[in-house]
């Protein structure tokens, strides 16, 4: 590179591309601004209207008023909010960390060394349920989980059972489960191809279990990639939607998560003031979330 | 005890390929055994079905009086290193070598012992905190092979154990190799492609291909009375000269030269064999001479202390090639006509590709033969 420089002399630039400040700018002016308007403003405009009682409609709409962190302490004080966030915690753990990333790998490491039919199958069902629309995958899970004409029930033989009325949590986290673990089985897919065959063959030889093969030879070789993806499902298992389309949040509030949550307030209730300092809330929950596995993958460089 | 005897042992991959077909083979106690042969041949997939990693499809295992044929790998007290080594990257060379007996619930202090003790033996104590990423390749090796010993298995089994060194470390590695084994009296099976290796360090050796054994003996044995033209072409590092001939009122005419019909072997008149004879048991000269075969110099490759000299020879119609190994200082040039003579006792004739000379012959010392093989 310094050779060629000094050979041309004709580039003024530092940069390995060599388009020098100024055209560089200009190429990263577009993107900036539209990050600034979709991104930026409206996270701006959320934290000021979390300070607010700005409404849908009525008086407050029109002149909404400055009411400080009021719409924080309400909502800490919140039972609702705070049963709300308990739900979504389980939400996560539940259909992300343990559904999604648990069946993700079980699927991917029972299939690693399988070729043909039977994977290709496995990998194309699961796929389907990943790249359909959120709102046929919900209408075909109210399908199934039906009371009276339910596929579920049918299959069971036990019509009647109301599974969104008296297991709305497990129902969405099934749902959720089943609707994400695609990724997760593709990401693990890819990784467990790093692991060596034959690090798995001296575990063996030296008569570990399938239990310590994974702890001792899987785990800590695909250690990055089983964080990357629990970092990536959390986020978006946090903030999914999705559930409100099966069960609304209820009944009685008991599937109602975070997001389902703030709709409710914000626009059926109207209240997007309160809504928004809700949002704000989240957002620093992601953010620590985020933090957390972005310092262990961080201490895993350190020691390698 | 810890022989290791096969029999009938078949492989069959699910995709139909028959890697081993009835293979018979027995290896001794304590013995340092080769399995040579061409890429495919079936050797590793041999090495892996002894150590349980591949399970056979037909016949049986035994290690010792143990019959380890269905055993996992876990159960045969086998130890292996593989070509990779595959030494585990978060583990220290401490854990690593220590991994075994951590298996084997062996409890912390006794297994640290252990692993400072063996990889003492192998002159690693200074990287025992180390972690596999910071050593050299000669090192690796040495860690994957304390880690085998560690639990001083009844059997070792090592995959290419030289394939990933470089050329200058490969001779000490090979020297180091062949003393531990010698120290530590363990049945050792080792896979290697290359026939040098096979010769240097086994005890003694299976040559293999298509899934079957061709020949099984001493490097000497195999070196010198190939059983076959498959091993006589494989064995050495110049391939033995393999040359059409056909007996004659009692001589055996090769390329048109009549040439004695060495060491009384059985022939009949008129019938066709295959005459070897390795350019290393020939000799060159520039004046004619009896019993010899007469060509012209087509092509001098300098090896070092010696010169292979190909000449085609001019018989009556049959051209044929035939290399020789020519001391220093004594080369001809390319378009010289000379003749070689096959030293006493050291030609073979094959019948069908299968050997037919008389085991007979004057012994040369086994050292010398390893040494040509060298080259």
């Amino acid at each position: 590179m310094t050779g060629r420089r000094s050979e041309t002399g004709a580039s003024p630039a530092p940069d390995a591309a060599g388009l020098g400040r100024l055209r560089a700018t200009g190429f990263l002016v577009p993107s900036l601004v539209l990050i600034l308007f979709f991104l930026v403003v409206p996270a701006a405009w959320t934290i000021y209207l979390g300070v607010t009682n700005y409404r849908l409609t009525g008086l407050a709409a029109a002149n909404p008023e400055i009411v400080g962190l009021d719409n924080y302490t309400r909502a800490l004080g919140d039972e609702r909010f705070r049963t709300s966030l308990l739900l979504t915690l389980q939400f996560v753990l539940g259909s992300a960390v343990i559904g999604q990333a648990g069946l993700g790998f079980a699927i991917a490491y029972a299939l690693r060394d399988r070729r043909g039919p039977l994977r290709r199958v496995v990998e194309g069902f699961v796929l389907l349920s990943w790249i359909l629309p959120s709102s046929v995958v919900a209408f075909l899970w109210i399908a199934l989980l039906d009371r009276d004409g339910g596929t579920l029930n049918t299959l069971l033989g036990i019509p009647g059972t109301a599974w969104l009325l008296d297991h709305p949590m497990l129902s969405i986290i099934v749902f959720n489960t089943w609707r994400g673990t695609a990724f997760s089985m593709m990401l693990y897919a890819a990784a467990l191809e790093n692991v060596p065959r034959s690090h798995l063959e001296t575990a063996r030889l030296a008569g570990a279990s399938t239990w310590q093969q994974l702890r001792d030879v899987v785990f800590p070789r695909i250690r990055g990639h089983v964080l990357t993806n629990l970092l990536l499902i959390s986020l978006w298992t946090f903030n999914d939607f999705a559930p409100f389309l099966i069960t609304a949040g209820g009944p009685e509030q008991r599937s109602e998560i975070l997001p389902v949550y703030v709709y409710k307030v914000a626009l059926s209730g109207g209240e997007l003031g309160f809504g928004a300092a809700i949002s704000f809330v989240m957002l620093l929950i992601n953010l620590v979330i985020a933090l957390v596995y972005l310092r262990m993958l961080g201490r895993r460089k350190e020691k390698v | 005890m810890s022989a290791i005897t096969m029999r009938a042992l078949t492989k069959v991959y699910p995709n139909g390929v028959r890697a081993l077909d009835a293979l018979d083979l027995e290896i001794t106690d304590g013995e340092f055994f080769a399995l040579l042969g061409p890429s495919g041949c079936g050797k590793t997939t041999l090495l892996r079905t002894i150590a349980g990693l591949e399970l056979a499809s037909g016949g049986s295992v035994h290690i010792g009086d143990r019959a380890v044929t269905q055993l996992p790998p876990g159960k045969r007290d086998v130890a292996m290193v593989f070509q990779d080594y595959a030494l585990f990257p978060h583990m220290t060379v401490r854990e690593n070598i220590a991994y075994p007996l951590r298996i084997k619930k062996v409890d912390r202090r006794a297994r640290g012992e252990k692993a400072a003790e063996t990889a003492d033996e192998l002159g690693l104590s200074a990287l025992l905190d180390r972690r596999p990423g910071q050593l050299s390749g000669g090192q690796q090796q040495r860690v994957a092979l304390a880690r085998a010993m560690a639990c001083h298995p009844q059997v070792f089994l090592l995959d290419e154990p030289l394939s990933n060194l470089d050329a200058r470390l490969r001779l000490e590695a090979r020297t180091f190799l062949k003393r531990l084994q010698r120290e530590l009296g363990v049945t050792t099976v080792f896979v290697t492609h290359d026939q040098a290796e096979a010769l240097a360090l086994a005890d003694r050796i299976a040559v293999m291909e298509g899934g079957r054994i061709r020949q099984v003996g001493t490097p000497t044995e195999v070196f010198r009375r190939p059983a076959n033209t498959f091993v006589a072409g494989f064995i050495g590092s110049t391939p033995m000269n393999l040359v059409d001939a056909e007996v004659r009122d009692g001589r055996l005419v090769v390329a048109g030269a009549p040439l004695p019909v060495p060491d009384d072997t059985p022939v009949t008149d008129g019938e066709k064999l295959v005459y070897g004879v390795r350019p290393e048991y020939l000799d060159y000269t520039a004046e004619a001479a009896p019993d010899a075969l007469h060509g012209q110099v087509v092509v001098v490759e300098n090896l070092g202390s010696f010169s292979l000299v190909s000449l085609d020879l001019t018989g009556d119609g049959d051209a044929a090639t035939i290399q020789v190994v020519v001391p220093e200082g004594r080369e001809p040039q390319p378009g010289d006509s000379g003749w070689v003579m096959p030293r006493p006792g050291r030609s073979l004739l094959y019948r069908d590709g299968e050997l037919v000379s008389p085991a007979a012959a004057p012994a040369v010392p086994a050292a010398r033969a390893a040494a040509a093989a060298e080259q």
